[in-house]
């Protein structure tokens, strides 16, 4: 694979607009993903990131705008296919009907474009490289949440692919796992220059690891910069939901129990 | 119900396109064919040999009391192979296979597999409706075969064994033989192969629009089971009378 930051395509989006039943779910929102950057789109429960997401791999369509990869139409699936783009789904996505090994290679067992052994060889590779050799032969339902995780960004990298999605790639996961999956991300954006846009309501997730972040809230953007930027935006949304936590008023101190003759 | 109408037609449709690339899902139309068969073998033979008795029980004591016991086998042959097998395998199907069907595909729809092929540029139709429609159409006609040969048996036995009846095996099958022809087997074979279709399309599409987790998962089994059968009894209607006319 060509580790050259040039590798990523550039994502432009351009008045994307949504609504279900009349409700407005996407609400003009205009950005641009340059090439090899890893773009956070952050927010809380319901604000749309799926419904954005679904849009930008091209399984939902716009009522209005348009998003570009590299100048041309999403909506064709010769556009998705000639830019190699992959998605990691929060649940992961895996075929349950399938072992590991047989869900990382789909790609390449599906479309032919590799003789078996090969991609018996390209899936070891892309496995290692995520740090789960020896589980090819097992099945999704034996994975812990991380290993699912995982396996689903290893499917991802057989595409080869220039632009990467992730859904909520930190979700149910311990905090050390998390971690460890943040990691990854940076590390797969840096090492084969990939532009990567990660959705999550994972504060620390996305000030760790984005180029990047747009904070999304009720169809729009409310803030869009470095994470500098947007730790000093002054939108008092933006604030709350960036500086949320569990700070209770202190409970009065119990009375000391008392002392045993 | 005209929207699940239109989507069912327009899934046969895609999947009728689709049928070039049958040979290279081969290996899943098999897997297919297997789970069908497995499924559903035993209890098609244990089925047809209780209906096939059941049969010569109700018509053949009638029959005997006119002096008429020798149309017996002829009842029992026309019966199964024309009506009988066809719509109690198809019945059968829509409830063990059909009902499997839609939960599976609506799992991966609601578990976002489904999405995940899309993303793989792999074509859900190609990939998942084209191996099991393929897959049912080969096996419901098959077990109706067995289902016929069965249910003949039954209907044998009983003629045999009733003292009611009191028809000797040589006449059961003399008189089998004489009432059925090949075309009527045929008939049965043609009614099967549409319920076939019918029922895979309906439970794909059942299970592709699945939404809402697992309450969805059990709402478009139901739906597939139910519609499946009462589509079933329609096109058996038009199927008979477009059948009796080309006789």
């Amino acid at each position: 694979m060509n580790a050259s930051p040039a590798q990523g395509v550039r994502l432009e989006v351009r008045g994307l607009t949504k609504s279900y039943n009349g409700r407005p779910v996407l609400r003009d929102l205009s950005f641009t993903v340059e090439r090899g950057e890893l773009f956070v789109i952050m927010g809380p429960s319901g604000s749309g990131k799926t419904v954005l997401l679904k849009h930008l791999i091209g399984l939902e369509r716009p009522d209005a705008g348009e998003i570009l990869l590299e100048g041309e139409p999403v909506g064709p699936p010769e556009t998705l296919g000639r830019h190699r783009v992959a998605m990691v789904f929060q649940s992961g996505g895996l075929l349950n009907s399938l072992t590991v090994a047989e869900n990382v290679g789909l790609y390449l067992s599906e479309h032919r474009l590799k003789p078996p052994a090969e991609i018996r060889r390209i899936v070891a590779e892309k496995l290692a490289l995520l740090g789960l050799e020896g589980t090819e032969d097992r099945w999704p339902a034996e994975l812990s949440g991380g290993m699912k995780k995982r396996v689903a960004i290893a499917r991802a990298l057989v595409v080869e692919p220039q632009l990467i999605f992730y859904d909520e790639p930190t979700s149910e996961l311990d905090p050390l796992i998390a971690v460890t999956i943040g990691r990854e991300l940076v590390r797969l954006n840096r090492q084969l220059g990939v532009t990567s846009v990660v959705v999550t309501h994972d504060r620390d997730l996305a000030f760790g690891i984005a180029h990047r972040i747009a904070v999304l809230h009720a169809g729009r953007f409310l803030a869009l910069g470095t994470p500098a930027e947007v730790r000093a935006h002054a939108d008092p949304v933006v604030r709350q939901f960036l500086h949320a936590d569990f700070a209770f008023e202190p409970h009065p101190t119990p009375e000391p129990v008392s002392r045993l003759p | 119900m005209f929207h699940d109408i239109g989507e069912v037609l327009l899934l046969l449709g895609r999947t009728l396109r689709a049928l070039p690339q049958t040979a290279r899902q081969g290996r899943k139309v098999l897997e297919q064919l297997f789970e069908i068969g497995n499924a559903s073998l035993l209890m098609a033979c244990l089925l047809s040999l209780f209906i096939g008795g059941v049969l010569a029980l109700q018509t053949g004591p009638v029959l005997a009391e006119r002096g008429l016991h020798h149309f017996i086998g002829q009842i029992v042959g026309l019966s199964m192979c024309r009506e009988l097998a066809p719509v109690m395998m198809a019945v059968l199907i829509a409830g063990r296979i059909g009902s499997a069907m839609a939960a599976e595909i609506g799992s991966m729809q609601v578990y976002q597999e489904i999405d995940a092929l899309r993303t793989l540029s792999i074509n859900p139709v190609h990939y998942l409706v084209l191996p099991r429609l393929v897959a049912i159409s080969l096996a419901l006609p098959t077990l109706v075969v067995f289902s016929i040969l069965v249910g003949w048996v039954g209907g044998a036995l009983v003629a045999v064994t009733n003292y009611q009846i009191s028809i000797s095996l040589h006449g059961f099958v003399k008189s089998l033989g004489n009432g059925v022809e090949v075309m009527d087997v045929v008939n049965g074979l043609l009614k099967s192969l549409g319920f076939a279709v019918a029922i895979g399309a309906i439970a794909c599409q059942q299970g592709l629009s699945t939404t809402g987790g697992p309450r969805g998962i059990g709402r478009s089994v139901t739906k597939a089971v139910v519609n499946s059968i009462v589509v079933i009894l329609l096109l058996d209607y038009v199927f008979t009378r477009l059948l009796m006319h080309l006789d």
